[in-house]
């Protein structure tokens, strides 16, 4: 059991992260390189890796607010502040990064089955299982909702055909969670469900894409002739756009806290000093003073929209605002790190560049920029259309 | 720190601010005060502490309702979104706050006479065209066991008709902050018609004499009391800017939703939509600045230089940016004077230089920041 009193816990917090982190692991490092994201396939990159991540586990500091019989901590939101910060303290990496611990957990937590939970949440906590995410088809972006995968009902099991776009690390995932089309006669948004997809069916395959940044995070995923369980299915049948809903906005919420986060850690005036032109430059110096003003009021926003959510305040819509502002800001940091960084930057031997390019894509993934402001236009501010 | 989100308290005094301002104080008060030629409105003031308001800065004991900074940005908001106005930032936060910094019983009766409407201040810092204290050139000079104070202050904001005046000056070895009454031989004031119609003016000052009694705090020592007054009301003025820009949003949206061109509500075109929703955003974001500046203020007041920067730069910022949009989303009613608009777009200018523009507080968060 975690100490209750706020204070009690982080002192027990502070001594168990300062015994039990490997020193390796204290680097604060979250590039893609450096990141443990499990799975039946995963090779640690050090011993030091697989000891934290063991070490971890044992308390649910993999998930710290998942209940503990899913394999979390049960931190409230108070110790899950706590939490982070003590991490930030020690500048330690996260033991364990997935789609499973982001997107799918919370989905199941709030739409699944006991049995559902008692059996896939656990392993996305151990690191034993790792998932993608199956939204995106090449007919279907922005228009989601439009989405093609069949999904037929052979009685005994569901028969999955179709396609899938810009399914993160489909290539190295061992299960997908995946929208498709239960019915074709019904309205778009109300013949789509949420079907869990082992990727060592028959029938499926993957390929990856290669981005501007030089990486292939992304994959095509194709189904052809895929058989699933029939207790796959997460909620109802024909209900999935609920849970797409749910998640799109959790989603939303992720990118937009990188963008946040960033406000609150690293200051932009100090990353840009470790440039030889520095912030000497005094039109860059003012873009720099205004993205980071802007950087920690987006940082104070997602916290104030955390206060407000436990308050029972919650506004599932400010999500499409998190995400859009978050994610602007994030390419506008990166502008100026390119900048900074002159002729110096412009290499594949470190990686500005990559990131730099790399955050091209957050304000298109989950949701463009304009789709965003689209959904504030129409749900919050009720304009028309 | 506390939360960011409304206490009870907090949100039933929101409520209460905007039943009393939309009865007593709609834009078009502003507009009839203007028109007949003052910059001032004492009956607002006079309402507006009979609910309270001069007080909530003011200890419990001295009468006031010290209900915290948090609370005094919560009214400066809702102000903003009508242009109310009055000097409740000059007095009830301005002042208050230089005031609870001395604890003697001349301060202690000077904060009782704000709760109860009996003194109005200005503060009387800026000599030129930009707001920067450090710099204060005004000398109050030693003679004999007082001071005699001879220079100018500008842009002095509710100086026209405050009672007294909080007057930064360069002594012997640092700066004074120098409390004394408006009328005080010496003083004297010229109104400026500014374009918010409110109460600005230039003051001179020609061999004023000041005692040891009007200095407030220390001699040489004036930030100790000045800082924190200044900070306050920097949060309030954010507040109300950011109250401003709401008000303006919100009569934008509305008629993207009236008005109709080509067949349907300009609304319904996708250019504006984007452009509001963004508007939107940045006001969502300069509410949380504003937030934590006000709990800064009341929870760690030492350390709060960087929220209240934070604050006042989004804050003028984001008021800039929703009248302009405001202006040319209502088109051509937009730019005309018998719309409310333009009287949003000229309090932001001038707010925006009260106190600190973006830059001067833009410089205080990049120093703050590491820069």
């Amino acid at each position: 059991m975690e100490a209750t009193e706020p204070e009690a816990f982080r002192g027990e917090l502070r001594a168990w992260l300062e015994d039990n982190c490997p020193d390796e692991m204290r680097d604060g490092r979250n590039d893609e390189a450096s990141i443990c994201w499990g799975g039946k396939n995963w090779k640690f990159a050090s011993d030091a890796q697989r000891t934290w991540l063991e070490r971890c586990v044992t308390k649910g500091y993999t998930v710290p607010t998942w209940p503990v019989e899913y394999g979390g901590a049960g931190l409230n939101r108070e110790q899950e502040k706590i939490f982070h910060d003590e991490m930030r303290r020690l500048n330690a990496r996260y033991p364990l990064q997935s789609f499973g611990i982001w997107m799918l957990g919370p989905a199941l937590l709030h739409f699944g089955t006991h049995e559902q939970k008692k059996h896939y949440l656990p392993p996305i906590a151990r690191g034993e299982v790792r998932w993608c995410q199956g939204y995106s088809e090449p007919g279907a972006g922005s228009d989601l909702a439009s989405l093609q995968t069949r999904c037929e009902d052979k009685g005994d099991h569901w028969l999955v055909n179709g396609q899938k776009i810009w399914t993160s690390y489909a290539d190295k995932a061992d299960w997908i969670f995946a929208l498709v089309r239960t019915d074709r006669d019904a309205p778009k948004h109300k013949g789509i469900s949420f079907v869990l997809i082992d990727m060592q069916s028959d029938g499926v395959s993957t390929r990856p894409i290669k981005l501007i940044s030089g990486v292939s995070p992304f994959c095509e995923t194709f189904f052809d002739h895929v058989k699933v369980p029939k207790d796959l299915v997460v909620g109802e049948v024909n209900r999935g756009w609920d849970v797409a809903k749910y998640l799109l906005t959790h989603e939303r919420e992720m990118i937009s806290a990188a963008g946040g986060t960033m406000g609150a850690g690293r200051p932009l005036g100090a990353v840009l000093a470790d440039s030889e032109t520095g912030l000497t430059d005094p039109v860059l110096r003012a873009d720099a003073m205004r993205a980071e003003i802007d950087g920690l009021a987006v940082g104070l926003t997602l916290e104030r929209y955390k206060d407000q959510a436990e308050a029972g305040q919650g506004a599932g819509d400010a999500s499409a605002m998190l995400k859009y502002m978050g994610t602007e800001l994030n390419k506008r940091r990166l502008e100026l790190v390119m900048a900074a960084g002159g002729s110096d930057a412009l290499g594949w031997d470190d990686d500005r560049a990559p990131n730099w390019l790399r955050t091209k894509a957050n304000s298109i993934e989950g949701g463009t920029s304009e789709v965003m402001l689209s959904i504030i236009s129409k749900r919050v501010l009720g304009l028309p259309g | 720190m506390a939360k960011l989100v409304r206490t009870d308290e907090e949100a039933l005094l929101a409520e209460a601010a905007r039943g009393f301002l939309d009865g007593a104080a709609p834009v078009s008060r502003l507009r009839n005060m203007r028109d007949s030629g003052e910059t001032a409105d004492p009956g607002l003031w006079k309402a507006m502490v009979e609910m309270g308001w001069a007080g909530i800065l003011v200890p419990e004991a001295a009468g006031g309702s010290d209900m915290g900074h948090a609370a005094a940005c919560v009214l400066a908001g809702e102000m903003g979104k009508t242009l109310a106005s009055s000097p409740f930032i000059s007095t009830a936060v301005i002042a208050a706050t230089a005031l609870r910094q001395v604890s003697d019983r001349r301060a202690t009766e000077a904060l009782g006479r704000i709760a109860a409407g009996q003194a109005t201040y200005a503060l009387a810092v800026d000599e030129g065209a930009k707001f920067d204290p450090a710099n204060t050139r005004m000398e109050a000079r030693a003679d004999g066991n007082g001071f005699r104070l001879n220079g100018e202050k500008r842009f002095v904001v509710d100086g026209g008709n405050a009672d007294r005046l909080l007057v930064l000056a360069r002594t012997g070895n640092g700066l004074t902050l120098f409390d004394i009454p408006s009328g005080r031989e010496g003083v004297s004031r010229e109104r400026r018609a500014t374009i918010d119609s409110r109460d600005t003016a230039d003051i001179r000052f020609d061999e004023v004499v000041a005692t040891g009694e009007d200095v407030l705090g220390q001699v040489d020592d004036a930030m100790t009391v000045l800082k924190p007054a200044l900070e306050a009301g920097q949060a309030a003025l954010a507040a109300e800017m950011a109250g401003l820009a709401a008000g303006a949003f919100g009569m934008t949206v509305e008629y993207l939703k009236e008005r109709k061109q080509f067949g349907v509500p300009i609304g319904a075109f996708q250019a504006l939509q984007h452009r509001a929703a963004h508007l939107w955003c940045e006001c969502e974001v300069t509410a949380s600045a504003i937030m934590h500046a006000g709990r800064m203020l009341d929870d760690d007041p030492g350390n709060a230089s960087l929220a209240v920067s934070l604050a006042k730069a989004r804050a003028t910022d984001t008021a800039q940016r929703a009248v302009q949009e405001g202006v040319q989303m209502h088109g051509g009613i937009g730019m005309t004077d018998a719309f409310d608009m333009g009287f949003y777009m000229k309090r932001a200018r001038v707010a925006a230089e009260w106190l600190g523009d973006y830059g001067y507080h833009a410089n205080i968060v990049a120093q703050a920041r590491g820069f």
